[in-house]
């Protein structure tokens, strides 16, 4: 080929955009045609001359460069915020739930204990023999226990009090056995029941649906590890007295 | 000037390999390309700031197996196209000729080696200068930038084609001008 002929191609030759095959044709002819090569020469100096005037002609100032990286910075927002904030929303919510679940199971088994408490009192007023030791004498019901249930207590003194002592029974509260006693104040039949504190829930407050449902007035007290129910239809000051009267004797 | 705030992305959105780091390391070069095309200080900051924010909202279009150089030249492009100065440039592209291989002008003289003699920058800077737009970004992206035909081709959205005469007609026409300086025309 004549080298007006690959004249035009010199610039994409020099851009090394030229395909392979004819590249090295052009290489070849360049080197014996002295036209070529200095045509080649005139366009590489003017490469050069561009290259070295226009490349750094304009400087970005120190600011602009400052103000440019502050606004591309990515502030690094923590991909895990949104999963701790969750993880912590179900921690409280289980949290939560579990304090609901557990306040609610405490208040259901307060309810059942005096749900059945109430039950033994009523069936036991109910029956036919409400008491299996039939006395009024403190000394003669409490040996009655011995042998019947796993501990023992003591009985108040009644003398100087409204209160008579009816009898008593053995009975169970959960599979817990434990000691009922019917006591009369006036017309009114209470009931006591005595347990193995550690048998049974701490968490047992008289105020509960179920007592005042039944219009029964109820006092629940623990005491050198024995809890002590009293249960009956008489006044709260009836039953504030002979729960006084029962801790005043467990003392003794 | 517009202020530009710190955009915030979630970590776990964020591609391995940053926008910063990208982005960055072609910052100067960007900034030249841009001040060669508005000839203007204060409008070669305002286009690489919008081109910069352009990117980094589009950023997680961007495939990482292209090239991220010709993409972002590309809204540099595309941005100085649709400014004040780009609109008006661009009333000057000669459509009707693009993709048309022009006859190279074979140089009577050697302008080149004077040039290189006098060592004279601002002569060949005035030049580019006097380059049409469309003629001056495509000298630029292959001689400063080095970009291939291809790469040229992407940032322009232009044919390989157009990409080589226009390619044909800048270094013509730079030849040309140069010669004319140097006769002192």
């Amino acid at each position: 080929m004549p080298g007006d002929e690959w004249q035009p191609k010199l610039d994409t030759y020099l851009d090394g955009e030229l395909p392979t095959e004819v590249m090295r044709e052009l290489d070849a002819h360049v080197r014996s045609c002295p036209s070529c090569v200095a045509e080649v020469l005139n366009r590489l100096q003017l490469k050069r001359a561009v290259q070295a005037s226009a490349a750094k002609r304009y400087l970005p100032t120190a600011e602009f460069r400052e103000r440019i990286q502050k606004s591309i910075t990515i502030r690094r927002r923590p991909a895990f915020r949104w999963g701790w904030l969750t993880a912590a929303t179900v921690a409280a919510l289980l949290i939560a739930g579990a304090l609901t679940f557990y306040v609610g199971l405490q208040k259901l088994r307060r309810e059942q204990v005096f749900s059945e408490l109430a039950d033994l009192h009523v069936t036991t007023l109910a029956s036919p023999t409400p008491v299996d030791v039939v006395s009024s004498d403190r000394h003669t019901v409490k040996p009655w226990f011995q042998g019947k249930i796993p501990f023992t207590f003591n009985l108040p003194e009644l003398k100087d009090s409204e209160f008579v002592l009816v009898g008593g029974r053995a009975a169970y509260l959960g599979q817990t056995p434990g000691a009922q006693l019917i006591y009369q104040v006036r017309k009114h039949q209470i009931s006591v029941f005595i347990f193995q504190d550690r048998a049974l829930s701490r968490d047992l407050s008289t105020d509960t649906p179920v007592m005042r449902k039944l219009s029964f007035n109820a006092k629940t007290w623990s005491q050198d590890g024995l809890r002590y129910f009293v249960v009956g239809d008489a006044a709260p000051e009836d039953i504030q007295s002979l729960s006084q009267l029962l801790k005043k004797a467990e003392r003794s | 000037m517009s202020q530009v705030y710190p955009m915030e992305v979630p970590e776990d959105r964020v591609p391995a390999a940053t926008f910063e780091e990208l982005a960055m390391p072609l910052f100067d070069q960007l900034y030249n390309f841009a001040h060669w095309l508005t000839q203007n200080r204060e409008e070669a900051e305002d286009l690489v700031q919008e081109t910069y924010a352009k990117a980094l909202k589009g950023f997680s279009s961007f495939q990482p197996e292209t090239n991220f150089r010709a993409w972002i030249y590309r809204i540099l492009r595309n941005t100085f196209l649709t400014s004040r100065t780009g609109l008006k440039a661009s009333m000057t592209v000669p459509l009707s000729t693009d993709g048309e291989e022009t006859a190279i002008l074979a140089p009577a003289n050697t302008p080149e080696a004077i040039l290189i003699e006098r060592s004279n920058q601002q002569l060949v800077q005035g030049a580019i200068e006097q380059l049409p737009v469309h003629l001056r970004e495509v000298l630029l992206l292959c001689e400063v930038e080095e970009m291939s035909y291809k790469e040229i081709a992407e940032t322009l959205s232009i044919p390989m084609g157009t990409v080589m005469s226009r390619l044909s007609r800048a270094r013509n026409a730079l030849r040309e001008s140069l010669r004319r300086k140097i006769k002192g025309e």
